[in-house]
């Protein structure tokens, strides 16, 4: 077996799968951040307790319905994408004509009640969901212990960020979606319905943390506060990236969660801090973000 | 390509296309239309003329419902339209070409042209489209705002007539463009009239206007203080003069 400056193999590639499975997770979070964002002109503070309520949709699934992992992971986003499709018709709605800073903090008081509610019920010691049995144990690629759900979780995060990437950059309705992020107002002066796309977009977007909660679910515990954690993380990475980016957002995530990994090999006391660091340090010099446009 | 325009041609020629009444108009607390009268045929060209801010964008941006609140009554073929939302107005068969464009800088030219959905059948096929303003076919894959201000004028023009729309509001069209693209627009709006569009321009050349408009509405301080036919602008061009200074 060779080594790397002292660092063996095994320790280099298990941090740097399991950078990529955070960066996974960032990439997921950030690009529907990222999505809302550019339509909505919020920045959606929900998005962590919504990837949260994934997670226990996902719970609640298993234990009282006995639908396992597979159903979940259709039905979990879909439910989670309905709650924001309320959310965004009966409340959010009202406060586009204000200031970003109302959404801002209106969607941070939707996060502290959903996390308190399920805190209250739940406790914050956190449920087990296990591994779905077809993608239990997993290989040795010889450099490295590879478990196939991380794997998965990896293969099945970069497919929905192409696939998302595709649908609004190469289809007719993300040319819909990318024009009304532009001109609202002209977009529906041609007929389109804009409002349905503004809260079908928010839908779409929670969907997706909703999915990424159901993904995470049987590699961290379910957790009410497993949101709070990985939000901080993932607003630095949509800082890094560039606010509304959506290619932005999906890099930095990966990127990001690779670095985290590598800190941890190289200067573990500093893994924490890392992406924060990069984070302030592209605020001083690029405070549009490494992708983001000026306006 | 004249064919392909000429299947526009509405069934009935002459009756009202557009009634506007007692129109008010309000951005927030500015008050910018105070009960504004006008009337458009179907296959009629109206002008509207004015000064800078005598409310002529305003009536065409109350009429597609882009003003904050309206009041009054806009009867578009019938309906009732002063409380609809935007994209409804917009199905009951208008086009709307803004003055600043609306060219979507995220999108290039093809999807610029795509974006407005067809609301009725009879519109032009993008080939007629290409035949009108050939410039637009060789910049296909360049982003919108890439083109020239008079490519993205045919731009704007061009996605419209696709639709199918039969009632054309533009805005502006021939602003700060050169004078051999200001013919170019010309010789585009003419071919339209004689599809039997019916339109509404808004301009400030009157000599652009006085060629193609059928009648004219003078606006000042979000009134209308004039109408007026080709034939009476012809007969008194002085007319014009004490109201727009020129």
């Amino acid at each position: 077996m060779f080594e790397l400056i002292g660092i063996p193999p095994q320790a280099l590639f298990g941090q740097l799968l399991l950078g990529l499975i955070n960066g996974s997770f960032y990439a997921l979070l950030s690009l529907g951040l990222a999505v809302i964002f550019g339509m909505l002109n919020v920045i959606n503070f929900a998005h962590g307790a919504l990837y949260m309520l994934g997670a226990f949709v996902a719970w609640f699934l298993l234990e009282y319905a006995g639908i396992g992992y597979w159903g979940a992971l259709i039905l979990a986003p879909v439910v989670v994408g309905l709650v924001g499709i309320v959310i965004e018709k009966t409340m959010l709605q009202r406060l586009y004509k204000l200031d970003h800073l109302y959404g801002l903090l209106f969607t941070f008081g939707i996060a502290l009640i959903l996390e308190g509610a399920f805190k209250h019920e739940f406790g914050v010691s956190g449920q087990s969901y296990a591994t779905p049995a077809l993608l239990k144990g997993g290989t040795n690629l010889g450099f490295m212990f590879l478990p196939f759900y991380r794997g998965w979780v990896v293969v099945l995060s970069i497919l929905v960020c192409l696939a998302t990437w595709y649908a609004i950059e190469k289809t007719r309705l993300g040319s819909y979606l990318r024009a009304a992020t532009e001109n609202p107002r002209l977009v529906q002066a041609f007929g389109i319905n804009v409002p349905v796309m503004i809260t079908l977009t928010y839908g779409v977007g929670v969907a997706l943390a909703g999915l990424a909660g159901v993904m995470a679910a049987p590699i961290y515990s379910v957790n009410p506060l497993m949101g709070s954690h990985l939000i901080i993380v993932v607003f630095a990475v949509v800082v890094i990236g560039g606010m509304g980016s959506i290619f932005g957002a999906v890099v930095s995530g990966y990127m990001l969660g690779l670095l985290e990994g590598l800190t941890k090999v190289f200067l573990p006391e500093a893994s924490n801090i890392v992406v924060f660091v990069i984070m302030v340090v592209v605020l001083l010099l690029r405070p549009a973000g490494l992708f983001g446009r000026e306006r | 390509m004249a064919d392909a325009v000429m299947k526009m041609a509405p069934a009935a020629a002459g009756e009202t296309r557009l009634k506007i009444e007692g129109l008010n108009a309000y951005y927030g607390e500015s008050h910018v239309l105070h009960g504004v009268d006008i009337e458009v045929r179907r296959g009629e060209v109206v002008a509207l003329l004015g000064r800078n801010g005598a409310g002529k964008t305003s009536t065409l941006r109350s009429i597609m419902g882009l003003v904050g609140r309206r009041t009054g009554s806009i009867v578009l073929g019938g309906t009732e339209t002063v409380a609809m939302a935007p994209h409804r107005i917009a199905r009951l068969g208008i086009g709307y070409v803004p003055e600043e464009r609306g060219i979507f800088a995220s999108l290039n030219v093809q999807e610029n042209l795509m974006l407005p959905p067809v609301i009725r059948p009879g519109g032009m096929s993008v080939a007629d489209i290409f035949a009108l303003f050939p410039n637009l076919k060789e910049r296909l894959y360049s982003p919108g705002t890439k083109l020239s201000g008079g490519e993205q004028q045919m731009l704007a023009i061009a996605r419209i007539l696709r639709t199918g729309a039969d009632f054309i509001l533009l805005d502006e069209p021939t602003e700060g463009l050169a004078p051999v693209i200001v013919q170019q627009i010309g010789q585009a709006v003419r071919r339209l009239k004689e599809g039997g569009l019916t339109m509404i321009l808004v301009e400030q050349s009157i000599h652009f206007v006085s060629t193609i408009a059928d009648r004219f509405y003078v606006m000042e301080d979000g009134h209308v203080v004039d109408s007026l036919t080709a034939a009476e602008l012809a007969a008194d061009r002085d007319r014009l003069v004490t109201y727009l200074g020129v």
